[in-house]
This record gives structure tokens, sequence and C-alpha cells, in this order.
């Protein structure tokens, strides 16, 4: 009895085994698990260590941070100090020196308006006006003439909130266009249909590069005598239009993901096109192609660059002005690396989001 | 009589509200509306375009393609000089492109597939490596990448002189790559030609071997046959030519090297930059191809006695692509829209020669027409390609 009792107390004290990973054992199993295997790795350590050595030598320990040209001339390391000497011009261009707090406090508004929307629970009614309201602010800030700014003219702008202000701007007036056109498209009027898809196949086969060639030559050709738009407008009119045929593909996935059901049972409810869209078609469809506009955004955000072309002083033609600049003519891969950061911060934060919004959202 | 009036009206308001709330008649309408806009803006735009190209006096129409275009183009697939016309220096343009996409659809796919792979690796390091390479390189915009590499063959490589060599016959310098490559024999030609005759006939082989296989249940060795086909036959034209080996090395005369294949600075930094950015978005979808097929189907198929090659080639593969080419063909077609930034590094490239057209000759509507017309004509073939693909592909339900 007793023994048997005392083996019953013991099988109820034993727990699954729980599987104990300590560092050896993970090397075995992650890097060393068959020959192969244990041949990449060595490769792969051989390669690293020919590369990440010399490279954080060049970097970092033989690099200057803040120093004039001629002594990163002769130093053997890299010359990070371009990057302080011209950081003002780099991030906002021409902009008036003495007027530089307001593209900041823009910039700083943009960051925190995004910081805010990436809590869903804020997403209601009261969220668009913030961001119209917010996007208003942020252009009365940069053009002025209001409140007692001084008016500074959009030619003058330049730099980071050129390059933001192209993408995102660009993607909200883009946004209303791309959902009439997958609407359409996916319209039983041939008519409209017809000019949908003209419209969509014909802006998604040319490259973004002949819609800016054809803002800088043609638009003002367009035109009638006398009314001049300036340049930046209309690099980013070309934007809108480039980005709304990329925006009206996504959704029109999201619409062909809505079930017939729901659109059959909207009309059963009685409910008009403008009803049946609005209320029912969609809120779902839209919500579906969050994932994928969060793409299209950052492809839009990376496309902003190609404005360089036809010469607006955007974050990378400003960091090209620089390096033209005698005295720090050279120092190009530092230069670069520099918008390279900027550029990988911005897009990765935004795709990390994406990839976490996909998964909370199960689509 | 003072009654009727009334009656008549009100059954004729219910005669045309019922028109106007008839589906097709307001359909109808609709799309009348909508035409008259679009072509009224037309008209609008059409209207100003013409009265400013009278005002400013620039000549409209395509004559100016049989002009002579008086610029240079610096590297050409056919023989090209300044006294040749403009519709010339337009196909030398968009030989260029082709050229620029061919080669780095090629590398791309290579490259792309051997990342997404090493992706997917056992290896802890390799499959991290791989993912950081993949998020970084898309989260840089081409353009900048771009510059980075021009700035890399103009700022940071020596000249020829002291040229780096980081592989044997490879030399990189500020005038660009150059490679050792096979003197040219006519062997070769014949090398070419027994390869297509080659593939001719595995196609043959392939046909027959289905046939027979659907008739008598017998399986025809086609992989191994294949292989040994498409290579022998090359192979045993070069033993049979004399097995020429005589390779055309790189040398420093003077400035610059003499000898090998020379790619410039500006067409190594397009391609070293199309490549390794679209390489990226390859790896992600070869990647999302491997992971959308199941375990259960390759266990199945063993399950079903076939070979490990064969679960491959008969199971995973068929399925594995029809998930990876559709992406795959929309990301070349990227590569080739990309590839007109070409522009913005000197290399010319179909846009670069025509925006140098447009500038020359002031024609800026036939000069961007132009442009979007190839770039169209590229995008129509793929999505054929597509269609042709898609309907080879889609699923056979029983």
């Amino acid at each position: 009895m007793t023994k048997s009792g005392k083996n019953h107390i013991q099988t109820e004290g034993l727990k699954a085994p729980v599987i104990r990973i300590g560092a050896l054992q993970w090397i075995k199993a992650n890097l060393f698990n068959g020959v192969f295997n244990s041949i990449l790795t060595l490769v792969t350590l051989f390669f690293l260590y020919k590369v990440i050595p010399p490279f954080a030598r060049w970097a970092l320990i033989d690099s200057l941070w803040l120093s004039s040209a001629e002594q990163c001339r002769a130093a053997s390391g890299a010359c990070w100090s371009i990057i302080p000497a011209n950081i003002r011009f780099i991030i906002f261009g021409f902009y008036p020196h003495e007027l530089h707090w307001r593209p900041f406090v823009a910039i700083i508004m943009l960051v925190s308006l995004l910081l805010y929307s990436k809590n869903r629970d804020h997403w209601n009614k009261s969220f668009g006006y913030i961001w119209i309201a917010g996007l208003l602010t942020m252009g009365i800030l940069m053009k002025g003439g209001l409140f007692g700014l001084t008016p500074v003219e959009s030619d003058q702008w330049g730099g980071l909130p050129l390059t933001l202000m192209l993408s995102f701007f660009g993607m909200f007036a883009a946004y209303p266009l791309g959902v009439l056109l997958a609407l359409g498209r996916r319209s039983k009027m041939p008519a409209v249909k017809t000019i949908c898809i003209l419209y969509i196949e014909l802006i998604r086969g040319v490259p973004l590069i002949s819609l800016l060639f054809m803002s800088a030559v043609l638009f003002p050709l367009f035109l009638p005598e006398g009314l001049t738009v300036n340049k930046i407008i209309r690099a980013q009119a070309a934007i809108i239009l480039f980005t709304a045929a990329y925006i009206a593909e996504v959704v029109r996935g999201g619409l062909q993901a809505i079930t017939r059901g729901q659109y059959e049972a909207a009309e059963s409810l009685g409910l008009n096109y403008v009803q049946r869209m609005r209320l029912i078609i969609l809120p779902q469809a839209l919500k579906i192609v969050i994932p994928p506009t969060v793409g299209i955004l950052i492809s839009a955000f990376k496309d902003t660059s190609l404005v360089v072309i036809i010469a607006l002083y955007d974050v990378l033609k400003t960091t090209k002005s620089v390096l033209a600049n005698p005295s720090w003519m050279g120092f190009s891969p530092e230069a670069y690396l520099f918008v390279a950061l900027i550029y990988f911060v911005c897009c990765f934060s935004m795709s990390n989001y994406s990839r976490r919004l996909e998964k909370e959202l199960h689509t | 009589m003072k009654k009727g009036n009334p009656v008549i009206s009100t059954e004729h308001a219910a005669q045309r509200a019922a028109l106007l709330h008839d589906p097709k008649i307001r359909a109808i309408l609709y799309q009348i509306a909508v035409l008259g806009i679009v072509g009224l803006l037309g008209y609008y735009l059409f209207s100003n375009t013409t009265e400013n190209l009278k005002r400013q006096s620039i000549a409209t129409g395509f004559g100016f393609l049989h002009k002579e275009a008086s610029f240079e183009i610096g590297e050409s697939l056919i023989p090209y000089s300044a006294a040749d016309t403009y519709i010339r220096a337009l196909l030398v343009g968009a030989l260029n492109t082709i050229k620029v996409a061919f080669v780095g659809i090629i590398l791309t796919i290579i490259l792309g597939t051997f990342l997404g792979i090493a992706r997917l690796s056992k290896n802890w390091l390799v499959s991290k490596l791989a993912a950081v390479y993949i998020e970084v390189m898309q989260d840089i915009p081409i353009l900048l990448q771009l510059f980075f590499w021009y700035s890399f063959f103009y700022d940071i490589l020596p000249s020829p002189g002291e040229a780096l060599e980081p592989l044997t016959g490879v030399f990189m310098s500020n005038r660009g790559l150059v490679f050792a490559v096979p003197e040219w024999r006519p062997a070769y030609l014949y090398m070419a030609m027994a390869f297509i005759a080659g593939c001719i006939a595995v196609y043959f082989m392939r046909r027959w071997a289905r046939k027979r296989q659907e008739r008598t249940g017998q399986i025809f060795p086609v992989l191994t046959l294949s292989l040994a086909i498409m290579i022998g036959l090359p192979l045993t034209t070069w033993l049979l030519a004399g097995a020429p080996h005589q390779m055309s090395v790189p040398e420093l005369v003077g400035f610059n090297f003499k000898g090998g294949l020379n790619m410039s600075p500006e067409f190594a930094a397009l391609l070293l930059g199309l490549v390794l950015y679209t390489a990226a978005f390859v790896a992600e979808i070869v990647r999302a191809g491997i992971q959308a097929i199941g375990k259960g189907q390759t266990e199945a198929a063993m399950a079903i006695g076939l070979k490990p090659g064969q679960v491959l080639s008969l199971v995973i593969l068929p399925q594995a692509l029809r998930v990876i080419i559709p992406p795959l063909t929309s990301q070349m077609l990227n590569l080739t829209k990309n590839s007109s930034l070409a522009v913005a590094i000197g290399f010319p490239d179909f846009v670069s020669v025509a925006s140098t057209t447009i500038n020359q000759t002031g024609q800026a509507i036939e000069g961007i027409s132009l442009i979007m017309v190839v770039y169209l004509c590229f995008s129509l073939l793929t999505s054929l390609f597509m269609n042709w693909y898609n309907k080879k592909m889609t699923l056979v339900e029983r």
C-alpha cells in the first residue's frame, strides 16, 4: 500500500521534460547540424571576418565626426563630418535659414500623427478630421502667409519636408481617386469600365520617370496661357496620378475579396449604389487592403526620390549638391549611407508596422 | 376637360420618372455624363496645347525622326555616329535598355533564387544574413543605390593602373569592370547551334515520352536524357572543333585595359544597382512560393512511392512555380521600368536618348509619347505572357 502510494506520489510529481537549450546546444542545432551546414557556417563566418572588421575600422575607429573637410582628407577612415557640417542644408534645402523651425515643427507633427495612428483604438470618425487638420497646419507652417508667419514660396521648399510632403500628401490625395478608379473598373457600365481600365493599365505600364518628365515639360503646355503652376505642385500632381493607379489595383483586390452575399444582402435591403458601397462594401474591402496600402505608401515614399531627375531639391538632391561642393567632393559613401539610413528607418518602421497589422487583422 | 389635364400630366410625369428609374436608361445617362466630362477635359487640354504650341512655334509631328541627331552616344550595340538620324539614336537607346534588362533579369533570377533559398536555410546565420540583406535592400530607394554604385566606381575605385582584382581575370577600376572571356572562335557558334538543336530534340523527346507514358504507363528517363542531350551535344561539338580554350585576358596597355570584355562604369553601376535591388524582392517571392507548398504535399508524394527527384519535379515545382511566376514576371517588368533611371547616371538607355532628343528638338509631346509607347509595349508583352501562362497553368479540377 505504502509502496504503491509512494509511487503514485512520485508519478504525480513528474512533470513533462523541459527541453533546456544551452548556448552550445543552440549553436550545434542551428549552425552545425550536418556536414553541409557546418561548412556553410564556416564559410559565412570567414566572409564576415573579411568584411566586418575592415568596415568597422573605416566607419568607427579611423573615422572623423566633427572636423573640417581638410582634416578629413588626411584621415584614412570615414569622414562623417560631412553630415554635421551640412545637416541643415541636407534636411531643409533652400528653406530660409532663420525659419528652419517651421519645417522642423511640421516634421515633428507628422511623426507624432503617425505614432498616434499606430494604435488602432484611435481609428474612428474624428481620426480623419485630425489628419486633415494636421496636414493643413503643416501646410500653413511650411507656406506661411497666415497668422503673421513670413510667407515662403514653395519653390524654396526642399530636403526631408519635400520628400515627406510628396509621399504623404500624394498618398492622401491619390486615395479617393484610386478608390473611384477601382469602383469604376468593377462597374457594369462598359464606357466607365473601359476608361478606368485604360487609365490604370496605361499608368502602370509606364515608368514614373516618364510621368515626371511629363509634369516638367508637358503640363505647362496643357494649361491656358498666363496660368503657371510651380514645379513642385506639378511633380506632386504626377505622383498623385501615378499612385492612384496602384491604389486602384490594391482596392480592386479588396473588392474582389468581398463575398457575393454581401453585395446581394446590401441590395436586398434596398440601399442604392452609393449607400451599398459607402456603408457595406468599402468599409470591409478597405480594411482588408490596409497592409498592401502601407506597401504602396512605402514605395511611394521611395519613389519620391525620382524627383531628383527633374531637379527638385528633395533629400537626395540636397545631398548630391553637398557632394558637388569642391571641399566635400569625394565623400559620397558617407553621405549616401546617411541618406540611406533615413530612408531605411522610415521604410523599415512602416513595413514592420504593416506586417504586425497583417497578423492582427488575420488577412 | 378641367379635370383631364392634371391626370394626363401626372401620368406623363410618372412615365418620365419610371424612365429615369429604369436602371438601363440611368446607366446610359451616367455613361454619357462620364464620357462627356472626359471628352470635355480632353478637348480643353488639347485646345490649350495646340494654342501653346502655335504661340511658342514648336513644330509637331514625327518628322524630326529623320533629321540628323548630331549627338554622340557613349555605348552602342549597333554602329552609330552623330551623323545618324534620331530614329537610329532612339534604336540604340532601346537596344541598350533591352541589354540591361536582359542581363539584369538573368542575374536577378539567379541571385534572388539563391537568396530566397538561403532565407529558408536551417542554418541560422545564413538565414539571418539573407533576411538582413532582403530587408535593407527593399527599404532603400533604387535611385539612391544607383548613385551609390556610380560614385563607388568613380570616387572609390582606383585608376586602371592600380585596378582591384577580386577574382583572377576580373579587374575593377574607375574605367569600369573588365573581365576575361574566351577568345572568339567559330567553334562557339557551332556550340550554340548544337545547343539549340539539342533543345528542339529534347522538346520532341518529352512529348513522345509523355505520350508513351500515357499509353503504356512506362516511365522514360526524361530528365537524365534531356540533360545529357543539352550538355552533351554542345560539348561534343566543342571537342570535335578542336577544344579551343584560349582566353582573352585583359591587359593594362597605357592608361586602360585591352582585351577581355569591358563594362563601362555607368553600365556596371546600373546593372549592379538593379540586380541587387530587385533580387531582394525576388528572394521574397521565391521564399513565399516554397513555403506555400505544405509539408503534406511532400509527404503524400513520398507516400505514393515517388523518388525525391520526382517529388520535386512532379509535385513541388509545378505548384511552387504557379505561385512564383506571376509576381516574378511583374518584378522583371519592374526591373525593366527601373532601368529608365539610367538617365540619372548617364547611361544611354531609351529614356536618356529620348530626353536628349526632347532637349534638342523641343518636341516634348512626341518624345514622351515615344517613351510611353516603348514601355507600354514591354508591359503588353509581359501581360500577354502572363495570360498565356495562367491559361496553361490553371488548375484543371476533375
